[in-house]
């Protein structure tokens, strides 16, 4: 392993050093332009290769592994779509225990495990809480398309206000989603772990440093990545990257840490610009009113002000 | 060297997973499972056990839980009971297709509704086509002894998949019998470490649960129900050795007092032992009649059951389930097991000991009259019950 390592070549960036060893090899069957499948791989090269993980049911589960072919260079798991906090429970604990006992050598073998909104918010919510509140040593990844996206652009509880899917459409009667995003980050955080966090792929050095702490934190950790679907928001695959941007800079999807409880913006522009530029890209939004947009607007600003109200509390206190 | 004590078969079974050196316990609490887990925990908790335990929230990440620790080469055992294992259901078929070794104890448990604690085997009847190995206990002795041995068959090789071991809830769960609990020495020559050949490894990258497209599906299962059938040889030379080293004898289909019987009764679990008791007062009364009780009910014993009926003219099988709509699932597995045979007994089923109705002795005599005048004379019902208002 370690003559492996040494082979493996590294590329430098403004603010760091990324490893040009693919870990999810090219070939998969991800839609062009998939933010998730943008995420995955660099996640991936922030891990490394002293990793095992566990994936959901989902987008990235079925465009990676179709028999005979994979494209997963880790050891890596899929059981169903509900249970991945459990099965990565299971993971961690076998390590553990087969280390203590000297059947596994002791390397710091990471577990890791991911899974969309829907997996994440919903269909496993109990199996990721009861990892959480048992303390297993392991980072969780959800990636959040906001739909489930696998199944054809259902809602699922991560979908945000005025969005239209094909189980919450847009109508005469409806502006498609009526109730507000689940705060997953906040939820995670209610545990009491040690690291939540947010992340964007259009955001690279962010994400791939939180997944490094994530995955160096002991004890659960959480980083909730946004990942734009060309498919689900209907968008074109090469505004990717742009819309992951200005999720960030419209304040819609902020990014920040929750370390031990205190709250970190990371990035926290002067001005945010405004939803309308966001939405406008994207055919998910595109029966909302002015009206609407005013709206969620409004939303937008007041979610913004409560988190700058945490990140200043936890700043005073610290 | 082996000593003589009394145990629960709930802590018999505890007793053996402790022996077996279980690696990681994951399990979630149901009556009448209850004392299975609470008794690993306090080996663990005590340091008897050198062992993880996994206090998972629900059955359902029991059972995950545990593939994860199979999947990386951990000893691993569960317990579960009647709604636990059906809340499993969708992930008990992962096991056996990823070819993950678990061992479970199902304390069988009647299902809602009405809610009911007590046993039948209507949880095991719906979890029949899982793939899973799966056998019945009579007694304490044999809750330990099969527990040990599903370890050993489990983790074969050739095998690789999870076995599940059948005791009542109650009548056998709860109660506290004499049995001999073997030497370590012996059960470590019995059973050997598990080294499972595909452990998740960084060294070893590998893809597990990929995703099956209809040109591959078909066969996957099929190589599955290839290797299940394939199990029996390790199933029968497991109880060979089993034999061997601790001198019980365990078999497919066991009989009792079959030989030249007009009427045989099929009973399954630890119901077995209550029959075993009329079959006695009537052979001293001088009728031909004995019992054979299925023990592994996966893969079925279809060559053993069909030996084991030759001869007779009637088989009056007991069930304690209802495949609603269609009668006692172990009639009709049976029956049709042995429809292809010239010369095959009059096949009739009986329904009874539902949620924990106890059927003693004189409803075992009334099940026999009745089900030899069926079998004679011939009834248009589908099902006849025993015990039932
Ligand atoms: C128990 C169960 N219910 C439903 C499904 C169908 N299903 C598979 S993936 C999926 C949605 C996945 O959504 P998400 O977790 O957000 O991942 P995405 O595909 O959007 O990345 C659904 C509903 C399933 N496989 N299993
Ligand atoms: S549907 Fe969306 S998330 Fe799924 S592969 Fe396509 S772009 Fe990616
Ligand atoms: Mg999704």
């Amino acid at each position: 392993m370690k003559t492996q390592e040494a082979k493996r070549k590294s590329v430098k960036f403004a603010d760091g050093e990324v490893t040009t060893t693919e870990f999810l090899a090219e070939g998969h069957n991800f839609c062009t332009g998939c933010g998730e499948s943008l995420g995955i791989r660099m996640a991936l090269k922030a891990l490394g290769e002293n990793v095992i993980a566990v994936n959901a049911t989902g987008c990235a589960e079925v465009c990676t592994t179709p028999l005979p072919y994979t494209s997963w260079r880790i050891p890596w798991i899929h059981t169903l779509f509900e249970n991945v906090g459990a099965v990565v429970s299971g993971v961690e604990v076998g390590l553990k225990i087969l280390v203590s006992k000297g059947r596994i050598e002791d390397r710091g073998i990471k577990c890791v495990a991911m899974g969309g909104d829907g997996a994440t918010s919903d269909i496993g919510l109990q199996a990721l809480s009861g990892a959480f509140e048992r303390g297993h040593d392991f980072l969780y990844i959800c990636w959040d398309n906001e739909a489930y996206m696998n199944t054809g652009i259902q809602r699922s509880s991560a979908t945000p206000y005025g969005a239209a899917t094909t189980t919450a459409p847009a109508g005469k009667q409806s502006i498609g989603q009526i109730t507000r995003k689940k705060n997953m980050p906040a939820i995670a955080a209610a545990h009491d772990i040690p690291y939540v966090a947010t992340a964007s792929p259009s955001y690279r050095m962010d994400l791939m440093k939180k997944i490094k702490k994530g995955a160096e934190t002991e004890g659960p950790a959480y980083v909730h990545v946004l990942v734009p679907c060309p498919t689900g928001w209907r968008h074109g695959g090469e505004v990717t990257i742009e819309l992951g941007k200005l999720a960030v800079q419209t304040g819609i999807f902020p990014l920040y840490e929750i370390e031990n409880g205190r709250y970190k913006l990371n990035a926290d522009p002067p001005e945010l610009k405004p939803v309308k530029e966001y939405l406008k890209m994207q055919g998910r939004y595109r029966h909302l009113s002015d009206a609407d947009i005013e709206k969620i607007q409004a939303m937008v600003n007041a979610d913004y002000a409560r988190l700058k109200e945490k990140v200043a509390a936890s700043s005073a206190s610290s | 060297m082996s000593k003589r004590v009394a145990l629960e078969a709930s802590h018999a079974v505890a007793e053996a997973a402790r022996m077996a050196n279980v690696d990681v316990i994951s399990a979630y609490p149901i009556t009448p499972q209850t004392h299975i887990p609470e008794r690993l925990a306090e080996m663990v908790a005590d340091g008897e056990l050198n062992a993880a335990y996994i206090p998972v929230e629900s059955e359902h990440s029991a059972m995950s839980a545990c593939l994860g620790a199979a999947a990386i080469g951990a000893r691993t055992f569960t317990a579960t009971a009647g709604p636990g294992l059906e809340y499993m259901h969708n992930v008990l078929y992962v096991a056996p297709s990823m070819r993950l070794p678990v061992v479970m104890t199902v304390a069988n448990r009647a299902l809602s509704a009405p809610i009911s604690i007590w046993g039948d085997h209507s949880d095991v009847m719906a979890v029949r086509d899982t793939g899973w190995i799966q056998v019945f206990c009579q007694n304490s002795q044999e809750a330990f002894d099969l527990t040990i041995w599903a370890f050993r068959v489990g983790e074969d090789r050739s095998v690789l998949f999870p076995v599940m071991v059948h005791l009542d809830g109650f009548p056998l769960s709860h109660v506290v019998e004499p049995m001999f609990l073997p030497g370590q020495a012996d059960v470590d020559r019995f059973l050997p470490r598990f080294q499972y050949p595909y452990p998740l490894d960084p060294d070893r990258p590998m893809t597990h649960g990929a995703l099956g497209p209809p040109d591959i599906y078909s066969e996957a299962k099929l190589a599955q129900e290839m290797a299940l059938q394939e199990s029996r040889n390790v199933i029968l030379q497991a109880w060979k050795e089993f034999e061997d080293v601790f001198g019980r004898r365990y078999s497919p289909v066991e009989e009792y007092r079959t030989e030249g019987a007009e009427t045989l009764l099929l009973a399954m679990g630890s119901y077995t032992e209550t029959a075993k008791i009329v079959i006695d007062q009537r052979r001293d009364h001088g009728e031909a009649i004995g019992l054979i009780s299925i023990r592994l009910w996966r893969p079925f014993p279809y060559e053993e059951l069909r030996r084991a009926v030759k001869g007779a003219g009637r088989l009056i099988v007991f069930d304690r389930c209802i495949s609603f709509g269609m009668g006692g699932p172990v009639f009709s597995e049976v029956r049709s097991a042995l429809y292809d045979e010239d010369r095959r007994p009059k096949v009739v089923g009986f329904v009874g000991g539902l949620g924990g109705r106890d059927v003693p002795e004189k409803e075992f005599g009334y099940l026999i009259d009745r089900g030899k005048e069926v079998a004679d004379r011939g009834s248009d019902r589908m099902m006849e019950t025993v015990g039932i208002r």
